[in-house]
């Protein structure tokens, strides 16, 4: 298309949009006093992981593409690494590896396939998608920002590169078992005291199945349990705060939850559970364990 | 200087907890605990923020050592006096309580044995402080509705309140920023923008501000709406001390 020196910025041409994609990068930090939620890559690893094997800063903003796939044509000359969940991806029909640097030529196809591993895969490229910044941060929020996912024909704006000839990464040691991992680390909540022995005990040893409803907001489950805990005054909640209603629902937050909440919060994810949950399909069962 | 508990929230927040009650008291006493904590050296640029009875300090990433900061934490409150009054700011929010912004003044008027006139006057007459923002971008949970006005929530909440309505829930007024399901009574509107990403400063309400809505007619409404598009409308805001 346009010659790389006179015009730095390169396109990707979303031919299908998939089920649910977004722009994220490490998130928003320092807008929670205006009611914004902090939002940011589900999986932090993963796009640390990306990122570092193509050379780019730790905040570049990625792709992070949910269960289906979009089919993405790039219209300039880059690199691109995929990680977190395996999705079968493929350039122009090739399958390529997870966790690996591709040189991407202006009018290469990126198409995605059958899930293998994870929920959740992340699409790094060279110097990061350059979505507008907004209260310091390129994630996609509706209210912030106006995009909600990724749409059909939608462009997303990259700035070329030329191929890079060798990436020195083989260093990097790239951890994919907790893809399979049912086991979420978590903490004691504010009002973990607030639960009675029984429920103490059995809110770590109930298997709970991901429920269908599950989003960047929050995780939820088929099961409840059964509570009599009184809401409390709105308290604060961070990604990773577990809320239980008085339904006996239990509300994992999650990276686009809102910053206040009323409901009982009686775990909280470490950085680590919030990595292992954010991979998994509704469906699939977890089960919460106690860091101390 | 009082709390109740200082406490990690999972490993990249710290929660201190203060007795919990809502008051003016006890958000001036959290307000000042938030200016020592700002002025402390942690280990990350953290944020910290408010709610009735709480104050979180968020680290962006895993806190590395999160005992040493708890008592970096606890050192600073202890050390901590109460400081002198701050200023109050008073800011004018243009309500327009008419009929077609207010769908369920009639029902809330009818409920309470009170006349439509009577309920706007005594919402409109108190200043109402403010706590924090939660639950939307610029939501202000607002502190001192009269308890002859508190209604409870509709029984089916709408799917759409429009952006600006102001409404009722229990004991607590407020106002939606943007276009939301909610399940308050609506009671009026105000053409004020409350949330704005793209300006520097995208709400100008901080905690321990106090707000008062200002009835306006449908052509005032109308005026104020289009200085707020042109980008020209000017907050009202009064200032006092003690």
């Amino acid at each position: 298309m346009n010659s790389k020196s006179s015009n730095p910025m390169g396109e990707v041409v979303v031919k299908q949009p998939g089920l649910f994609s977004t722009i994220q990068d490490f998130g928003r930090f320092g807008s929670r006093k205006y009611g914004v939620p902090e939002s940011g890559i589900m999986d932090r690893y993963a796009f640390k992981i990306c990122n570092l094997i193509l050379g780019n800063s730790e905040n570049d903003a990625v792709l992070e593409i949910t269960f289906v796939g979009p089919v993405l044509e790039f219209n300039a000359a880059t690199n691109i690494c995929i990680g977190g969940a395996n999705l079968s991806p493929k350039i122009n029909d090739l399958k390529i590896d997870l966790n690996t640097a591709y040189q991407i030529k202006a009018g290469d196809i990126l198409s995605f396939g059958k899930r293998k591993s994870g929920f959740r895969s992340y699409l790094a490229i060279k110097n990061g998608f350059q979505s507008p910044e907004i209260l310091g941060s390129r994630s996609w929020f509706e209210a912030v920002t106006g995009n909600h996912r990724l749409q059909k024909n939608q462009l997303l704006h990259y700035r070329a590169s030329e191929a890079i000839k060798s990436f020195s990464h083989s260093a990097i040691q790239v951890d994919t078992d907790y893809l399979n991992s049912e086991m979420i680390e978590t903490y004691e909540g504010p009002e973990f005291g607030k639960l009675p022995e029984s429920l103490q005990k059995l809110i770590f040893q109930k298997k709970l199945m991901v429920h269908g409803d599950s989003n960047r907001m929050a995780v939820q489950f088929e099961e409840s349990i059964q509570n009599d805990l009184k809401g409390i005054h709105t308290s604060p909640v961070m990604p990773g705060s577990v809320q239980l209603t008085p339904s006996g629902q239990l509300i994992v937050l999650m990276r686009d939850c809102q910053t206040t909440g009323g409901y009982p919060r009686v775990l909280q994810l470490s950085e680590y559970g919030i990595q292992v949950i954010s991979q998994k399909i509704p469906g699939e069962a977890v089960q919460f364990y106690r860091k101390r | 200087m009082k709390w109740k508990s200082i406490s990690r929230m999972g490993d990249r927040g710290i929660l201190i907890e203060f007795p919990q009650e809502i008051s003016e008291k006890i958000l001036q006493t959290i307000l000042e605990a938030k200016v020592t904590l700002s002025k402390i050296n942690l280990e990350q640029k953290v944020e910290i923020t408010n709610t009735y009875d709480s104050l979180l300090i968020s680290y962006p990433s895993a806190i590395r050592d999160v005992y040493s900061e708890l008592k970096v934490v606890s050192n600073a409150l202890r050390a901590t006096n109460i400081s002198k009054n701050i200023d109050k700011r008073i800011f004018k929010i243009p309500v327009c309580y008419e009929a077609e912004y207010a769908p369920d003044l009639n029902d809330v008027a009818e409920l309470k044995n009170i006349k439509k006139e009577e309920l706007i006057s005594l919402h409109s007459t108190p200043v109402y402080l403010v706590y924090f923002t939660g639950f939307l971008p610029g939501f202000l949970y607002l502190g001192g509705l009269n308890q002859k006005i508190a209604t409870a929530r509709k029984n089916t909440p709408r799917k759409i309140v429009t952006k600006g309505s102001v409404g009722i829930a229990e004991d607590q007024t407020g106002i939606y920023p943007q276009e939301s399901p909610g399940g308050w009574q609506i009671i009026g509107r105000t053409p004020l923008d409350l949330f704005n990403a793209n300006s520097k400063i995208p709400s100008p309400f901080v905690a321990g501000d106090f707000v008062r809505f200002q009835p306006v007619s449908n052509l005032e409404y109308f005026q104020i709406e289009e200085e707020v598009k042109q980008g020209i409308y000017e907050f009202e805001i009064i200032k006092s001390n003690g």
